[in-house]
């Protein structure tokens, strides 16, 4: 198999990932499966399946490190636009749905309510980065687009930490997710030390 | 709505009447079969054991519970919701877990103990503990602190007259109450998210309030084990982590007991729990509520819609510091 169409493979593969999560909820909610409290569930679902796959592109760098499978590199754009938009229709969805679009109180929520403005920054930081995900913004930007693109792990860290801070008393997944990506982050704090000191 | 002191809330206030005189129908039929099958079982202990029990659930869970509504105009929370979405640690932190997992709980036998400052404390089993004839119907809103609310049909009876029985000493001032400690029935205990035993106090004259009831059954059926079977408390204008269940043990003590919640985090949850719109949780706010089934949010009442009965107990207290 040559390189093109494995890397065809590799993107259809990561669409079909992608989308299942979106048919999931779909189908559970067409066929009245999403529990006593569907908005509540649709959001939580909407918001773990942003955070594990952001987490998922942020290792597609350090798999391709340690394996030096170079050919899954192309794949962290799709991995990430993917993340973007389960996030960006976790933040609609709690502003449509949840709270009804009523104005004030998504106001007195992004404001008083910590755990709401992380969450919304962890959103905010991560529009510039798809909007500029085009080869035309990577070729205008050169070497800003990869100072600018860094802005992901503030975005992962504001997520791990917005999912949290919400729950009353079982940290166990939040915690999961915060080594996750604790992981990802140390890998490449290390390999940035081997490169100066080489 | 009338200001009434609480002694003076009839039943019919806070039970459709359909249902208050239906249930005189249905305890004359249950106890008919339970006074065939077990001897001596007694009018309402036979809900509890055998034959009763199987009444119990033929001839009140064919009520057509859809059609009946509260004295404010508000649906009842379907059974399904009200036994698939709970709160319930001991079997897991998902909402739906309790309902998946709590089947390992073996709430018959089941004995509670009552000590503590009191002139009559004891041992009792299921059966003796609940008082005969004075159970009923009650529906009740509930509340849970993490902003989403219920309509649910009760069946128990008066907290205070169990307290009453145990003659609490002058120097009681509160009562604590305890869950089953048992990791092997509740697996959920072998994690330690809470301190277990899970434990919730009330003041006693809170306790003494005709609203707050222990409740045994659902829906006109025996508590499913997620709900807290066989016996739990009920206290509708607190947040519903005050409602403890699998009650094991009711002590009267002189100091606040050191509820569960509180003790897991005392900025975020205190002894009093009283559903307050004005008094937010300090990550999130309690103005509002989204009660299962309806999509938009509704306003949440100062405690939890009855105020008129209970305000009293709090007269003088600031709400913000004993939240």
């Amino acid at each position: 198999m040559n390189k093109k169409r494995r890397l065809l493979l590799l993107k259809v593969l990561v669409w079909i990932l992608g989308l299942a999560p979106a048919v999931w909820l779909v189908w559970r909610g067409f066929t009245d499966r999403l529990g006593a409290n569907p908005i509540e569930q649709v959001q939580h679902r909407l918001g773990d399946t942003a955070l594990i796959t952001l987490l998922v592109a942020l290792s597609i760098t350090p798999i391709r490190r340690f394996t030096g499978w170079n050919g899954i590199a192309p794949l962290r754009r799709p991995v990430g636009l993917f993340a973007f938009f389960y996030l960006s229709v976790h933040f609609f969805w709690w502003g449509v749905v949840d709270q009804t679009l009523s104005l004030e109180f998504i106001a007195v929520d992004l404001l008083e309510r910590p755990y709401i403005m992380v969450g919304a920054g962890a959103w905010l930081f991560m529009v510039p980065l798809a909007v500029t995900s085009t080869k035309g913004w990577i070729r205008r930007l050169g070497k800003n687009w990869q100072r600018l693109h860094r802005l992901v792990y503030v975005s992962a860290g504001l997520g791990v930490l917005h999912f949290y801070w919400q729950v009353k008393a079982d940290t166990y997944w939040p915690i999961v997710a915060g080594s996750v990506l604790a992981v990802l982050l140390l890998l490449r704090i290390r390999r940035r030390r081997i490169r100066v000191s080489e | 709505m009338l200001i009434r002191k609480p002694a003076d809330i009839p039943s019919s206030e806070i039970t459709p009447e359909s249902v208050y005189i239906n249930r005189r129908e249905f305890i004359g039929k249950s106890a008919g079969i339970g006074l065939a099958g077990a001897a001596g079982a007694g009018v309402v202990g036979s809900m509890f054991a055998g034959a009763g029990q199987a009444s119990a659930q033929t001839q009140v869970g064919q009520r057509d519970w859809s059609a009946v509504r509260t004295e404010l105009d508000e649906e009842l929370t379907p059974r399904e919701d009200v036994t698939t979405y709970n709160n319930f640690y001991e079997f897991g932190t998902q909402k739906e877990d309790p309902a998946r997992y709590a089947q390992t709980l073996q709430p018959r036998p089941w004995t509670i103990e009552v000590d503590g400052l009191c002139a009559n404390p004891g041992t009792y089993g299921l059966e003796d503990f609940i008082q005969p004839g004075t159970m009923e119907d009650r529906i009740y809103r509930m509340r849970c602190v993490e902003a989403w609310s219920m309509v649910i049909p009760w069946y128990g009876f008066e907290l205070r007259s169990v307290i009453d029985r145990a003659e609490p000493l002058g120097s009681a001032r509160y009562v604590e109450f305890k869950t089953l400690h048992d990791p092997v029935q509740m697996p959920g205990q072998r994690s330690r998210v809470l301190d277990w035993p899970y434990s919730e106090g009330l003041r006693l004259d809170e306790a003494r309030h005709p609203l707050a009831i222990l409740a045994t059954g659902v829906y006109g059926q025996d508590l499913p084990n997620q709900n807290g079977a066989p016996i739990r408390l009920v206290v509708p204008w607190k947040y519903g982590f005050k409602g403890i269940k699998s009650i094991v043990s009711m002590t009267f003590m002189e100091q606040e007991p050191y509820n569960s919640w509180k003790r897991a985090n005392s900025y975020e949850y205190g002894f009093y729990a009283n559903v307050n719109p004005a008094v937010n949780h300090p990550r999130w706010s309690q103005a509002r509520e989204r009660r299962l089934g309806e999509f938009r949010r509704r306003e949440t009442l100062l405690f939890n819609g009855y105020v008129d009965q209970v305000a009293g107990l709090y007269a003088g207290m600031d709400l913000r510091v004993n939240y």
